[in-house]
């Protein structure tokens, strides 16, 4: 019965995070991090610029290395074995700052090379999905554009079309809208909306809070390299009780 | 309702021919004095250089030579082949054009597939072999003239390159042998004249190699001028690599793409886009270079205008051999640096 129970919530939990702990060089960036998202669930980690909440999901999907700890996503464990990493990479979709579109392809292209390449889709399969994507992030028209002749909020678009081409199982998202003008934050926070309704399991960096309100399942204060505090959003803003929280949650609130 | 606006042209002399005139040349008294005296310089120059080439040069020893210049040494009775190999370049060159012109995505592999099986095809027809009845070898040692040149100039860029490309992802390596290898390889070459090269090329290779090989000396040439200019086009790439940011290796491997598709699918095509004027810089300047060959004994076009001018009947006729020569390389050049602007125009497209 106990065995029984432990293995069903294994398939469930999408990522498991124990006692993470990662240094740049001397400096300590992660100190033992434990933290658990179950299928659908949808986490805001925010906190202070260089907290680690960044390093925290890139080292989830191994573009950085953690070096103590266990990380696992969907059953299969982050090691050193290649074979590994290039799986879980299969299951998480990134989406990044800055985009990091690939500035030589047009849009369809940047959606359609990880299928092709990785998941060995035909090219006509690969562009029937990458059109449909690009439908649904609200961009069928820019298609056969190229990233520099888009605006920052369809390059955003393109990148969230282009990370769940290979549909993966869990989307991370680095601060998505930081690096947008104001007025393109919201076409895609609307995209992002429709995916958690959708059911995606989601990590969300960021420091939009109307966001957390509306979607997420946790939000979470990250600070110093690891969780200080965490509740569901309808709790997280009136019932937050260590100082750093509140002292994070009246700066981003008041500007 | 309607309101009239008066549109006012701007005073003659300030637009058109006139206006840009005034505006350009004669500015102020300095500006004419100056557009006066070049004028005038420059037609001194002008006719006495047509003067010279149409009345006074005796071009007898470039159109009596001409098989010399272009083919050395070559059999006349095999020169066939040679036009053979021109016209299949001529064939190729107009059909890449007119694929990449038209963007007809599909057929650009089969071409570039074409253009290797002719390279190769050029190269068995050129030399042929001993016991073929049509195609009997022609020793390669006795290539010469601009066919030498062509042929140094063209299997020295196409062998340097994925060889520079090469050398210049192992001096990035994370591996340290190969990191190693590659930076003592390139600096080691950068800092040795190609003369030198060429001279140890002529002299070493006999010594490593078993007694039952023998390269012929225009094979070594054209070796040392790859092993050279490889070192240089590495660097370049390098160049380029470096200039492609963290997130794209980043996006890419997010997506699942494991490193050597990072490298082929987002980096490369990045890195040497924006290298292209850089490397065809080092193309060109490996073509002129191939004329330094004359030094271990081989005659390339400047060699064979050198041995022409020698001849009892054509002495005094340095001049118009050389001009000849000169012209040459100045039309190969600059169908090279026209044939990299329309490429980096072709790639351009979206750039950020």
């Amino acid at each position: 019965m106990e065995n029984e129970r432990s293995e069903a919530s294994e398939t469930r939990e999408m990522i498991i995070c124990r006692d993470v702990h990662k240094w740049f060089g001397d400096f300590h960036v992660l100190r033992g991090v434990n933290l658990t998202l179950t299928k659908g669930e949808v986490v805001v980690i925010c906190g202070p610029s260089g907290s680690g909440k960044s390093t925290l999901i890139r080292t989830i999907n191994r573009l950085e290395e953690h070096q103590k700890g266990d990380i696992i996503v969907d059953g299969i464990e982050l090691t050193h074995d290649i074979r590994n990493v290039h799986a879980i990479r299969k299951e998480i979709g990134m989406v990044f700052q800055h985009f990091n579109l690939f500035p030589h392809l047009t849009a369809l292209q940047n959606v359609t090379l990880a299928p092709v390449y990785v998941r060995r889709w035909s090219k006509d399969k690969a562009e029937e999905v990458a059109r449909q994507l690009l439908q649904r992030v609200g961009i069928p028209e820019q298609a056969d554009k190229f990233p520099g002749q888009l605006s920052g909020g369809q390059q955003q678009r393109v990148a969230i079309a282009r990370a769940l081409a290979m549909q993966p199982k869990i989307m991370f998202f680095d601060e998505p809208t930081s690096a947008l003008d104001p007025e393109m934050i919201k076409e895609v926070l609307d995209v992002m909306i429709e995916l958690a309704k959708g059911g995606m399991t989601m990590i969300v960096v960021t420091h939009e809070m109307g966001f957390a309100r509306e979607v997420s399942n946790r939000i979470i204060f990250f600070d110093e390299g690891d969780i200080v505090e965490e509740a569901p959003p309808d709790r997280f803003f009136t019932e937050c009780k260590e100082p750093r929280t509140m002292l994070f949650l009246s700066q981003i609130l008041t500007t | 309702m309607t309101v009239d606006v008066e549109v006012m042209k701007p005073p003659r002399t300030e637009v058109g021919a006139l206006g840009w005139l005034r505006k350009n040349l004669f500015g102020t008294w300095y500006d004419a004095l100056l557009t006066v005296g070049s004028v005038a310089f420059i037609c001194v120059v002008l006719y006495g250089v047509f003067n010279w080439a149409l009345n006074t040069a005796k071009w007898g020893v470039v159109t009596t030579n001409i098989k010399v210049f272009m083919v050395g040494r070559y059999p006349y009775s095999e020169v066939w082949r040679i036009w053979t190999s021109v016209g299949l370049f001529l064939v190729m060159a107009l059909v890449s054009l007119v694929v990449w012109k038209r963007n007809v995505t599909k057929a650009r592999r089969g071409v570039t597939i074409a253009w290797v099986i002719v390279l190769l095809l050029t190269i068995v027809l050129l030399k042929g072999f001993g016991d073929l009845p049509l195609i009997p070898s022609v020793p390669i040692n006795i290539w010469s003239g601009l066919m030498l040149t062509l042929a140094l100039g063209i299997v020295g860029i196409v062998a340097s390159f994925p060889m520079g490309v090469l050398l210049a992802l192992g001096r990035r390596s994370s591996l340290p042998v190969i990191k190693v290898f590659c930076t003592t390889y390139i600096e080691g070459i950068r800092g040795v004249p190609l003369i030198s090269v060429l001279f140890m090329s002529m002299l070493m290779i006999p010594l490593f190699l078993p007694p039952s090989i023998r390269l012929d000396n225009v094979l070594r040439a054209m070796v040392a001028m790859t092993l050279f200019s490889a070192a240089y086009v590495a660097e370049n790439v390098r160049g380029g690599l470096q200039a492609i940011p963290e997130g794209q290796y980043e996006a890419g491997r997010a997506v699942g793409l494991n490193e050597g598709l990072v490298m082929v699918l987002i980096v490369l095509p990045q890195a040497l886009r924006a290298m292209i004027p850089a490397i065809v810089g080092q193309f060109i300047s490996l073509y002129k270079d191939t004329s330094l060959v004359v030094i271990v004994g081989l005659l390339d076009i400047l060699g064979v205008a050198k041995a022409v001018t020698g001849q009892r009947e054509w002495i005094g006729t340095q001049k118009e051999v050389f001009a000849f020569a000169g012209v040459i390389f100045f039309v190969t050049c600059s169908a090279l640096s026209y044939a990299s602007r329309r490429l980096e125009k072709q790639l351009g497209v979206g750039e950020r």
